[in-house]
């Protein structure tokens, strides 16, 4: 008992320490998951966050306004995440963002009844894009249905500007997520002219050599395109060289390209050739990730050591990036670092010309379209990284929001 | 004899009732209230556990998956049929019950951690049921959106009010494991547990008490899931999952087998634990790092803390919180003469 009284009293006398230090911050809520399930993604992107944080508040580019990211890690459980959701608005935060799907949605109505507004990059599902449903959550990010119509695109282009008559497989990984893909893919079938056929990889995704085959020896695709989460993706390509099948006929979703999954399938090497999908830049080659290191210099350090996860590290400079942008154009508007949740979501749709030298993608949100346009870009695996191949793109808009508009309609019916 | 014979347990469970549904309301703020209504859901979980494996001695990890049983079935309930609370709640417990009848089957025939195998099999299974079946799994990704509860067209959506609806819930589901473990049924359920073959032999019929157990503590566990439901506005299958089994198995472990006090200091143990020790760590952790290595490694910290402090509790009593707070009661029950 006596540990616990002690415990309380230094807890007490610390915060008061502690929030009397902090008074003049604008506080984000920044949930994370360094130590559970995805942990491969949060210990390179949360780190991310932090840096880019830290860097803008050293820049001072909103005068005496200072940025407090709170981290609270939820180890992927939603009832952690819903305590440090409350933690969050009893700090007053202005933006809050949940890390997860499970958690974004079990936030997303709290959020709208408190008016804080937040974001979900790759995560929750591509309905969530829709502002007038979700007025408080923004995805920015591209969605899985972004994601399908563009992948369509890249391979027509790779096969030489039409797919009449050829055979894409859809490889994904057996959950509601992996599954999202399929009805761009079957929409889009007719007017391109394409074959289609899927292949579900059962969890926990390690097992998919029977799939492989298929893809490769029976139904002979002309191109790949592949949803899988975790381990699966590095598990895949291993499978696909064993199968002798051109790693650049492969196109990887968001969470299918990182540097753990290539290092995973056998480095950089090995994997050679693969192309991967994202919705951030990847590789170090932008003027924010140079400023990072410099600051890092300036004190004396190294770069650190999540940096070199560019694929999530990067992740984690966009959503910086991002919120900040969203808060100082509503600490712009308003003249003073006291601004609101409301206030920063409207700063959200003023978010223009803002890319960090091609980190980010060129988001343009609006009331409707709270994904921010869809943009993904693909780069291509090399022997020493990673190689853009596209430019931000973006295709088949009219027939994703055909669908959304039916989706919505089917869960406005239920 | 009443289900509190002692007058001052009959005190005590009064002045806890006025604590937490009068004072609490009234002095917390809603981070605080959040934090007891997560600990009220976590509490009907737990309970209905711990009459599956403290009472009855059948080990199951497939806690979470009757859960969102539960959450499903509530869910399309509310949202198809526009049903009320006061129906789906029940029904979700039903509808997980009748499931765990099935999943209870192999335990006439398996024990210990067979019998958890078997459960392992269960939550994966209604896991893949739910996912592949978009008749019951609904809208975008397997997730259904629930408006919250409506109690004589009052919507209760203020943290208050859900608080209420949670804690009194939770407050019969105890009232009704006291009740139950002191009956019939859980006699049967601890002499099952103490030696089935002797428990056969003076005329219990194994066979329906073990489907007993895993009917009722299935149907604690629909419950928690339609709270979730409630609570959250969501039923998806991502909040089930095996680790939230073996969170459960924590609770019931570390509160105290075969106990109810002890399924409920099991809730509070291990859902607010996690809390204080990154409380404490922000606070008390800033002022010997900086701010930017103390936010970059907490996490792991607090993992290690929070695993070395289970240790601990269990080291110095294995029979659980309940156990530690039965000495301690003892202890002063007859201070200051103890000799």
């Amino acid at each position: 008992m006596k540990f616990f009284t002690a415990l309380g009293a230094a807890a007490l006398a610390a915060g008061a320490l502690a929030s009397q230090a902090s008074a003049k911050d604008i506080v984000i809520g920044m949930m994370c998951d360094r130590t559970g399930p995805t942990s491969v993604t949060g210990t390179a992107l949360c780190p991310g966050y932090h840096d880019y944080v830290n860097l803008y508040n050293k820049q001072g580019n909103m005068g005496e306004c200072k940025i407090n990211a709170h981290e609270i890690d939820h180890e992927y459980k939603v009832p952690a995440a819903v305590e440090a959701y409350q933690t969050y608005k009893a700090e007053d935060a202005v933006l809050i963002s949940p890390y997860g799907t499970p958690m974004v949605y079990a936030l997303v109505q709290k959020m709208a009844e408190d008016k804080i507004p937040g974001t979900s990059a790759g995560f929750g599902t591509a309905l969530a894009g829709n502002g007038e449903a979700y007025p408080y959550m923004f995805p920015i990010a591209a969605s899985y249905y972004s994601q399908a119509a563009a992948a369509v695109k890249f391979a027509k282009d790779k096969l030489g500007g039409s797919l009449k008559g050829k055979k894409i497989a859809y490889i994904y990984y057996d959950n509601p997520a992996g599954t999202e893909g399929i009805p761009v893919l079957e929409k889009l079938k007719p007017q391109e002219g394409y074959e289609l056929r899927t292949f579900a990889v059962p969890a926990p995704g390690v097992e998919m050599g029977p799939q492989i085959l298929d893809i490769t020896r029976r139904y002979r695709a002309d191109f790949v395109i592949s949803h899988l989460f975790g381990r699966a993706p590095s598990v895949s390509l291993k499978e696909f060289k064993r199968a002798g099948y051109p790693l650049d006929k492969i196109l990887g979703f968001v969470w299918a390209g990182s540097e753990g999954d290539i290092q995973a399938a056998g480095g950089n090497e090995a994997a050679e050739g693969y192309n991967t999908m994202h919705f951030a830049g990847v590789g170090q080659d932008y003027p924010v990730i140079q400023q990072i290191k410099d600051m890092y210099k300036a004190n004396g350090k190294g770069d650190p050591d999540a940096m070199q996860y560019t694929a999530y590290y990067n992740r984690g400079v966009f959503q910086a990036a991002v919120h900040i942008k969203a808060i100082e154009n509503a600490v712009k508007a308003k003249g003073s670092c006291d601004v609101t949740g409301e206030q920063v979501r409207d700063g959200f749709y003023q978010i223009k010309d803002f890319t960090l030298g091609g980190l980010l993608p060129p988001l343009q949100i609006t009331k409707k379209d709270h994904e921010g346009g869809g943009w993904v870009r693909v780069f291509q695996v090399t022997k020493s990284g990673y190689k853009p191949v596209t430019e931000w793109y973006r295709d088949y808009r009219h027939e994703v929001s055909e669908l959304l508009i039916e989706e919505i309609e089917k869960a406005a019916k239920k | 004899m009443g289900l509190y014979p002692l007058p001052i347990s009959r005190f005590s469970a009064f002045a806890l009732l006025v604590l937490f549904f009068i004072a609490a309301p009234l002095v917390m703020s809603e981070y605080y209230l959040t934090l007891l209504s997560l600990v009220a859901i976590a509490t009907v979980g737990a309970l209905g556990l711990n009459i599956l494996l403290g009472y009855a001695g059948q080990l199951s990890i497939g806690h979470a998956a009757f859960m969102s049983v539960g959450a499903y079935t509530a869910a399309n309930l509310a949202t198809k049929f526009d049903l009320p609370f006061l129906i789906t709640l029940p029904a979700g417990g039903l509808m997980a019950a009748a499931i765990g009848i099935i999943v209870g089957v192999p335990s006439l025939r398996i024990k210990g951690v067979y019998l958890a195998i078997a459960t392992l099999a269960a939550q994966f299974i209604i896991e893949w049921i739910i996912n592949h079946s978009p008749s019951i799994s609904g809208g975008a990704q397997a997730s259904i959106e629930v408006a919250r509860p409506t109690l004589l067209g009052e919507r209760l959506d203020s943290p208050t009010e859900l608080y209420y609806f949670l804690l009194i819930v939770a407050v019969v589901a105890v009232i009704a494991t006291q009740n139950l473990v002191r009956s019939r049924v859980g006699r049967a359920f601890v002499a099952i547990r103490d030696q089935d073959i002797a428990a056969e032999i003076i005329g219990i019929s194994v066979f329906k008490y073990k489907l007993y157990a895993f009917a009722i503590s299935s149907f604690y566990a629909g419950v928690t899931g339609v709270l979730y439901t409630y609570y959250l506005g969501i039923a998806s299958y991502e909040q089930f999952q095996l680790g939230v089994s073996i969170d459960y198995l924590a609770m019931v472990i570390i509160g105290g087998l075969g106990s109810v006090l002890g399924s409920v200091f099991g809730a509070f143990f291990i859902s607010l634990l996690p809390i204080a020790i990154r409380l404490v760590m922000e606070n008390v952790g800033s002022l010997f790092v900086e701010p930017d290595v103390l936010a970059q490694s907490i996490s792991q910290l607090r993992q290690i803390l929070f695993g070395v402090l289970i240790i601990f509790f269990l080291i110095v009593e294995p029979d659980g919180l309940n156990r530690l707070w039965i000495n301690v009661r003892n202890y002063f029950r007859v201070w200051p003469f103890s000799h």
